[in-house]
């Protein structure tokens, strides 16, 4: 059977540099805002840069024209976590990078990716991690699909790409069941923890990582006002941020045989029971 | 008072601990009015009445097109109300459907929400629990959704006269995503884990055997939970869960049996109100925020801890 060959795919994978869960997060008393100095590439995003490049390397490689492009917004910092989506096999790298772009909210978040998508051009599939893990709404992908006109396939635990209908089947729960969704390009995938394994890059991706092209852009290229994003284009403000007193260690006992008893008069004594 | 409007997805006439408490949450608010994209019963009806709903809009239809009925809806229903607060549960598709009508109607989109002021600033957790952070709306509606355990259930002193309108639904013009195929999950007869006012949560640490754990939580009347690495290896299904990329719990107690308590598992319960841990290393950082923690054999200790709450129970 000869290997059908089917109209390169374009795909861009939204990532975000974000605080590192493995140590303390801060959000800054007088901004109000996160303390992105100590970011990586959050670790969810992972997943949906893996399911971009499986669909390409399932449906002849990169070989056969299609495009991965890693695309972050943010400072100057954010960069990082293009580079580190290279390194996993993106093909080049789309960096909105603008400080007014600072103190975005979901809805003005939205409105620049998707104008950052449509400036990209012609693209067939956007593809997301779950969550980011620092704001952690989860509703950026949704947003984007309501601004793009893309059909929205979020959450997905499993994702199938039939190259020639050009449609996408997800798994996605709801409810109580587990449901089988299916839609044609142009679509936004979210992909959950569930999707797949991501790589490890080696020394190899790490190197050629540093050939990919990683283009710079900023608002006024895409085409949106300073005013349209920040804290001036979102719908949203924080008014106070207060820091949660980090919970005491209690009493702790070795069971020397009666440990469960004593755990019933904790919840006896709490009124828990 | 504002107007506030809570939608709903489905509607029976036992509602949802999450359900009731929004339903307490929207009787605050000026003309409490409910939305649901499915029939209610009478049985639901008299349920809404007594929370003191005054408005019920309704509109059933089954369309094989994912999510595009229950966006129908309550775009409808936001229009009909002119509510300055629209209340979601904060599952995915509830807070979807919210942040995509925030888009469409230029208006705020917050997210697990705790509580909401009646100025309209809602309260809720930052970064895992760290930080409780206030903010509201600057334009348009807020759409808010209510992360459950968070609000005292309470019904009103007396039931208002519901008034019932039917929606008309305009056809939408969303990009088609078909439902090809719909899988029932297996019902369990516990809490569901976000709602449960008692967690007892397994991981590494049962060695494959989560009846220990089940056990316990049985004689609690407790949902069942899991860390990230006992789904992964197959013991017990991934809606346990809890975790930064599962569910965030919030009972008022937490048992957690043979979890270490690496960040990703803190971020998923650490505003438990009370929690327990049982774990064999002395070591485990569970046991810094357990305001009880058993250095032991969970193996031993749950069955007589449920041993023991039966007895006592008896």
């Amino acid at each position: 059977m000869s290997e059908e060959s089917t109209t390169p795919l374009k795909i861009v994978v939204l990532v975000k540099h974000v605080p590192d869960v493995q140590f303390d997060r801060h959000i800054d008393s007088g901004t109000l805002r996160l303390d992105r100095a100590e970011s990586v590439l959050s670790e969810l995003d992972e997943y949906a840069v893996e399911a971009a490049v499986s669909i390409v390397e399932a449906n002849g490689g990169f070989a056969a024209g299609h495009e991965v492009i890693a695309a972050t917004m943010g400072g100057k910092g954010s960069g990082n976590s293009v580079k580190k989506a290279l390194q996993m096999g993106a093909s080049s790298g789309l960096h909105l990078n603008d400080d007014a772009l600072a103190g975005s909210d979901t809805i003005a978040t939205s409105k620049a990716l998707a104008a950052l998508v449509e400036h990209a051009g012609n693209v067939d599939l956007v593809i997301t991690g779950m969550s980011s893990t620092d704001a952690e709404t989860s509703v950026v992908p949704a947003q984007l699909a309501e601004r793009l006109g893309f059909a929205q396939l979020t959450h997905a635990l499993a994702v199938e790409f039939d190259a020639a209908q050009r449609e996408l089947a997800i798994k996605r729960d709801h409810l109580d069941r587990t449901l089988t969704l299916k839609a044609n390009l142009p679509a936004v995938l979210s992909v959950t923890d569930q999707a797949n394994e991501p790589r490890y890059p080696n020394f190899k991706a790490i190197m050629a990582a540093k050939k990919k092209t990683v283009t710079e852009l900023d608002l006024a290229a895409i085409g949106l006002d300073a005013a349209a994003v920040g804290a001036l284009g979102s719908n949203t403000e924080v008014i106070a941020a207060e820091a949660r007193p980090a919970r005491q260690a209690g009493t702790v006992i070795n069971d020397s045989g009666q440990a469960g008893i004593a755990l019933v008069d904790f919840l006896a004594e709490q009124k828990l029971i | 008072m504002p107007s506030a409007l809570v939608f709903f997805t489905e509607l029976s006439a036992a509602p949802s601990k999450g359900q009731r408490e929004l339903l307490t949450l929207v009787s605050g608010f000026e003309n409490p009015a409910v939305a649901v994209a499915n029939q209610v019963s009478d049985e639901a009806q008299q349920v809404l009445a007594s929370y003191g709903v005054v408005k019920l809009f309704t509109a059933s239809g089954d369309a094989p097109v994912f999510g595009q009925h229950e966006i129908s809806v309550l775009d409808a229903a936001v229009q009909a109300t002119a509510a300055k607060l629209v209340l979601l549960a904060n599952d995915n598709f509830s807070r979807e459907l919210g942040a995509r009508l925030a888009v469409r109607r230029n208006g705020a989109i917050i997210t697990d929400v705790i509580g909401i002021s009646g100025d309209l600033v809602a309260t809720k957790d930052e970064l895992a629990g760290s930080y409780s952070v206030q903010a509201r709306a600057t334009n348009g509606t807020l759409f808010a959704t209510l992360k459950p355990n968070s609000i005292e259930d309470a019904p009103a002193a007396s039931s208002t006269a519901l008034a019932v309108e039917e929606l008309a639904l305009e056809n939408s013009n969303d990009a088609k995503v078909r439902i090809a195929a719909a899988e029932a999950k297996g019902a369990s007869d516990r809490p569901a884990l976000t709602e449960a006012r008692v967690v007892v949560a397994g991981g590494r640490g049962v060695n494959g055997d989560f009846g220990p754990v089940e056990d316990l939580a049985d004689a609690l009347g407790a949902a069942v939970g899991a860390s990230r690495a006992a789904t992964d290896a197959g013991w017990i299904s991934h809606d346990a869960q809890i975790g930064q990329t599962g569910a965030t719990v919030a009972p008022q107690l937490y048992i957690s049996a043979g979890i270490s308590g690496a960040i990703q598992q803190k971020a998923g319960m650490q505003t438990s109100k009370f929690i327990i841990a049982i774990n064999k290393d002395v070591d485990a950082p569970v046991f810094e925020i357990a305001d009880l923690g058993i250095v032991g054999d969970l193996a031993k200790v749950l069955p007589q801890a449920a041993e023991e709450i039966r007895r006592r129970k008896a």
